[in-house]
């Protein structure tokens, strides 16, 4: 029996058995590592990295650098900012050390950690500044990384996510990513991706920048588009204070609304699973698979928005979808051996279709605009999980809207066909104008039109039966649903099915369920998760990385690397 | 359409109690009256016949014998009784329980496995779909009868696992099963013999022989299944595959025993003289065994098969009777020899044994017909002709496995293509041979009578009679 502990954290040897779960559920008191202060429409975030509070044992975090533990603190505050200081209209990232802003991921923390834990907490970090950028693209929110020292590495890459960056111009602090020169292995949280399809450096400089260990500082920063703005360090608290104000003045962010306070999540562990109020998580370790079932509001949410606003963090959509967002990263860094997620649903259909009503009809208001936000990210989570996702669909089932954005999600859907159990109960699932954009994907398509491939005969029939209760035949003639077995061969199928995924590769499928989940175009951010389950998972197993003469084994150890020169 | 359970489909599965099994069949038991009706033998849908039928398992339960029409035949689902306690035998899941459901983890592979022995069994009956109408006589038209309403219970036999346990998967290969045609060049048989033309009686008898005694490998290494529903079943067709062997075994023994009266009355050898005294010369006689024997052996599949060791190693067939081989029964480090060419010589090497299963497979068979060839020897003894029939070389005219493409003679030497195409007539059955073979090919009806060139039986069905009427005509 594992024990959670109240605060996030693992402190045991590294065995499966004995280890305490990690948790990502933190608040601002608690923080070790961040210091998050107010200032009218300013919030100021200052990394202040505790080097003896790594989340695992056998490394410092010296030099601002940072591990799992200190970005769980940093998805906090991004989250507190978001709903508990609407008044809050751009942030800024700096640091509290002299002539350091960030350097990066802890280097020996990378070397201690096995694979899966990399990539794990590379996914993570990945998540947590799509965050960010998808708070200025929809929340009002506009970030400014105040460089006041050397960022490098993944300290450049959390610049990049944030709209501008402004670099101290001290003849000394520079940005670079030296992952290639020095480590031998690729920048793991975007940085190669941004600084071409975001920042536009032009190719050739990006070569020399991204192979040049010491990185670029002063005018040639700016002049290459790495950074914003170069500013002396007499004049850089008054620049990064002024530009704050300039960027929180084009924010739609309300003046004067109360925030919505985030209360911890009511979550119980057991040898069972999680448990929380709409959540519910069962693991099978023996069939190597967890259900997750979502239940619907108990009772029909209330539709104005006073009385919204009233129920805060126990309005139904935030609530599920905290809740739902904590169960996947628990199980996707707890419980590497569950690889198929079963999803499903219970309650009432029309009370998630009122939910959903709310989450239209009041779209404006800044509060709903981030519960939807909320629940897209939790959504795009889901995603870009290296787990098989099968959505289940069962009478008093509610796979409705929102929800049906599971299935949707799902790399297979099966619905029960006809009735079962007490007459006229079948499983219906129904579309909301909520599946026609509200929730995209990382390649910015919803998943309606992902899935048809853009096809617009498909979507458009789709479109055609929102709000109609569609049984598993009108489903599967919709191309909604996978298959639709019959009472006779459901548990045949599905447990045959189960235990046929369950027994194929877990890299080969990882790699499968991400080509096939995000059909389309690339995105910037598809990109990055591409990269990051492709070149980045090879680079980081390879011998001329993780091998004995490997250069990130041998990082700090004075010895230098010796590769295998193959190109492959 | 509702199943009669009871009676109509004798079973011992609980048919009755089995919504998913009755749903499946359905649909699936008028497609199979209308294949049968389509593809089953020509002519025959108002006959009589005295037919065995297997009612249950017991020991008196298996061969009912009775007056059917063959439309109204019974065709059960049987699987022999469970062995309690069973465990997989060999392979990786040697020591655990036998599975009672597929594992979903080897469902493709155990379906493929079932689907291709399923496909052979409806393709020898389209393949025979003729011969009633050339029949040498009631007791023969009979057999040929019996034979084809068991491969459509083995048929019915495959269809029921497919059913009861691969859903809707193995309810579209069991239509699938119905829709495909021996020969049929847009949708044929899955395996390449039963897609070759089964014209006369005599390819009949040889296939009978041959082409059902690789039925019964194939069904014996099945039998040894960790999947258990799959080694009941076979099990218990093997029984019936026995009777298949034994109409093989007696046909040609009748026929080399009336070549041999008339050789013996006639004092003569010569094939000429004797075709036209009607009856088969017997090098005539060699070359269908020769085609016979070497194309059955192409079913056991390549020398070098991994698949045939990913079935072994998944438990999901074994060797020809497994438990008792005194081994290890997972093979990992054994090795088994294989003949290969090198250098225009045939040689023998040594393999992985796990790669070898289907060459360890043929290698059993080879040494069961090489008996029953004996068993024929012996009827030229007794009638005093020094003839001789023996099987030809394991390498001549194979068209898959390492002998594709080389030309070997029936006693083992690496040939020309020019030195095989001179010999070629003596060694395999020529057009004329053929030509011959299907002129004596008449049709009699009349109880007790026999065609010249065929020898009655020593005795008939089920204590009936040589001259019962077998078969009555409507």
């Amino acid at each position: 029996m594992r024990e959670s502990k109240g605060h996030h954290g693992r402190s045991a040897p590294d065995d499966a058995e004995t280890r305490p779960l990690v948790t990502y559920d933190t608040q601002p008191e608690k923080y070790a590592h961040w210091r998050l202060t107010f200032d009218g429409p300013v919030a100021t975030l200052i990394l202040n990295i505790d080097e003896d509070r790594g989340i695992r044992p056998g490394y410092k975090l010296k030099l601002n650098s940072y591990d799992l533990g200190v970005d769980i603190e940093l998805h906090d505050a991004l989250q507190r900012i978001r709903f508990e200081h609407p008044e809050v209209r751009s942030v800024v990232l700096t640091s509290a050390r002299a002539r350091i802003f960030c350097s990066g991921a802890n280097i020996f923390m990378l070397g201690l950690s096995s694979h899966a834990w990399k990539v794990n907490f590379c996914k993570f970090t990945n998540e947590t500044r799509n965050g960010m950028e998808d708070a200025s693209a929809h929340s009002g929110l506009r970030f400014i990384a105040a460089c006041n020292g050397t960022t490098a590495g993944g300290g450049y890459e959390l610049a990049l996510a944030c709209d501008e960056i402004v670099l101290i111009d001290d003849r000394a602090s520079a940005v670079s990513l030296p992952e290639v020169p020095l480590l031998g292995v690729l920048p793991g949280t975007g940085g190669l991706t941004r600084i071409t399809d975001k920042r536009r450096v032009r190719r050739d400089l990006a070569d020399i920048f991204c192979t040049t260990a010491e990185g670029v500082r002063g005018a040639r920063a700016k002049e290459w588009r790495l950074v914003d703005e170069v500013v002396k360090p007499q004049q850089f608290a008054a620049h990064i204070r002024q530009r704050a104000l300039e960027l929180a003045a084009a924010s739609d962010r309300p003046q004067a609304a109360k925030g919505i306070a985030l209360t911890p999540l009511a979550r119980r562990i057991d040898a069972a699973g999680y448990h929380y109020d709409c959540v519910d998580v069962v693991i099978d370790r023996e069939a190597r698979q967890a259900t997750i079932t979502v239940s619907a509001p108990r009772e029909a949410p209330p539709q104005s928005l006073a009385e919204i606003t009233a129920l805060g963090a126990d309005w139904w959509p935030l609530k599920m979808a905290r809740e739902l967002d904590d169960a996947i990263l628990m199980l996707r860094t707890n419980d590497l051996e569950i690889g198929v997620w079963l999803l499903k649903t219970r309650g009432s259909a029309a009370a998630v279709r009122a939910a959903d009503a709310s989450l239209a009809e009041h779209s404006a208001d800044w509060f709903v605009r981030e519960v939807t936000g909320m629940l897209r990210r939790t959504l795009a989570r889901l995603d870009v999980s290296s787990r098989s996702l099968v959505a289940l669909i069962e009478p008093h089932s509610c796979f409705a809207g929102t929800l049906l954005e599971l299935a949707l999600a799902a790399d297979r859907c099966y619905m029960l066909l006809g009735p079962v159990g007490e007459p006229g109960t079948v499983a219906r699932i129904s579309l909301s104008e909520m599946n026609f954009g509200a929730y995209p994907l990382v390649n910015r398509l919803s998943r309606i039109e992902a899935r048809f491939c853009g096809e617009a005969g498909a979507i458009a029939l789709a479109r055609g039966a929102v709000g109609r209760m569609l049984d598993a035949g009108e489903a599967l003639r919709l191309g909604l649903i996978t298959a639709a077995p019959d009472e006779l061969d459901w548990d045949g199928e599905i447990r045959v099915m189960l235990e046929e995924r369950a027994s194929l590769s877990p890299d080969a499928l990882t790699g499968m369920e991400a080509n096939l989940r995000f059909a389309g175009a690339e995105t910037m951010e598809s990109r990055i998760f591409g990269r990051l389950s492709t070149w980045q998972n090879w680079i980081f197993i390879r011998p001329n990385a993780v091998g004995d003469t490997g250069a990130l084994k041998l990082y700090g150890s004075g010895n230098k690397a010796r590769f295998n020169w193959e190109r492959v | 359409m509702n199943i009669d359970t009871s009676g109509k489909i004798p079973n011992n599965v609980d048919l009755a109690g089995d919504r998913a099994l009755q749903r499946a069949l359905e649909h699936w038991q008028p497609g199979f009256l209308g294949w049968w009706g389509e593809m089953g033998p020509e002519g025959s849908p108002a006959h009589e016949i005295y037919l065995r039928t297997a009612v249950s398992v017991e020991r008196d339960g298996w061969a009912h014998f009775d007056f059917v029409r063959m439309p109204d035949y019974r065709w059960g689902i049987f699987l022999a009784p469970a062995t309690p306690g069973r465990v997989i035998h060999f392979g990786e899941h040697k020591g655990e329980p036998a599975w009672q459901e597929v594992p979903g983890e080897y469902r493709s592979m155990l379906r493929r496995i079932i689907v291709t022995q399923g496909d052979t069994e409806p393709a020898s009956v389209e393949q025979q779909r003729r011969l009633g109408l050339t029949c040498p006589s009631l007791y023969d038209l009979r057999n040929l009868f019996q034979v084809n309403v068991e491969e459509g219970r083995h048929l019915w036999a495959m269809v029921y696992l497919l059913h009861r346990h691969f859903g809707r998967d193995g309810r579209e290969e069991a239509e699938a099963l119905l829709e495909r045609r021996s020969g049929n060049q847009d949708n044929p048989r899955l395996l390449g013999a039963f897609n070759e033309a089964t014209p006369d009686w005599l390819s009949f008898f040889m296939f009978t022989f041959f082409t059902d005694r690789d039925g019964k490998f194939q069904l014996s290494a099945l039998a040894e299944s960790g999947f258990d529903p799959l080694a009941r079943t076979t099990r218990f067709m093997l029984t019936e595959e026995a009777h298949h062997m034994f109409v093989g075994i007696t046909g040609v023994g009748r026929i080399l025993q009336r070549t041999a009266e008339v050789m013996a009355q006639q004092k003569t050898d010569d094939p000429a003289r004797l075709r036209t005294l009607g009856v088969i010369d017997l090098p005539t006689m060699q070359r269908y065994l020769n085609f016979h024997f070497s194309v059955t052996l192409d079913l056991f599949g390549s020398d070098n098969s991994s698949n045939a060791a990913t079935y072994y190693t998944t438990g999901l067939k074994g060797r020809f009777e497994e438990g008792g081989i005194d081994d290890d029964h997972q093979l990992k480090d054994r090795a088994y020899p294989v003949i290969d060419v090198e250098g225009g010589i045939i040689v023998e090497r040594e393999v992985p044994a796990l790669k070898a299963l289907n060459e360890n497979l043929r290698d059993d068979y080879i040494k069961d017909t090489v008996a029953g060839v004996e068993r024929w020897n012996r009827v030229l003894q007794k009638a005093g002709v020094d003839f001789r029939l023996g099987v030809p070389h394991k390498a001549f005219n194979r068209r898959i496995g390492s002998f594709a493409g080389v030309r070997v003679s029936p006693e083992g030497r690496v040939v020309s293509e020019a030195e095989w195409q001179a010999n070629v007539r003596s060694w395999l059955p020529s057009l004329e041979d053929r030509a011959f073979v299907q002129s004596l090919m008449g049709r009699v009806t009349e109880p007790g009578k026999f065609a010249n060139w065929i020898a009655p039986p020593e005795r008939g069905i089920n204590g009936k009679p040589v001259d019962f009427e077998y078969v009555r005509f409507n």
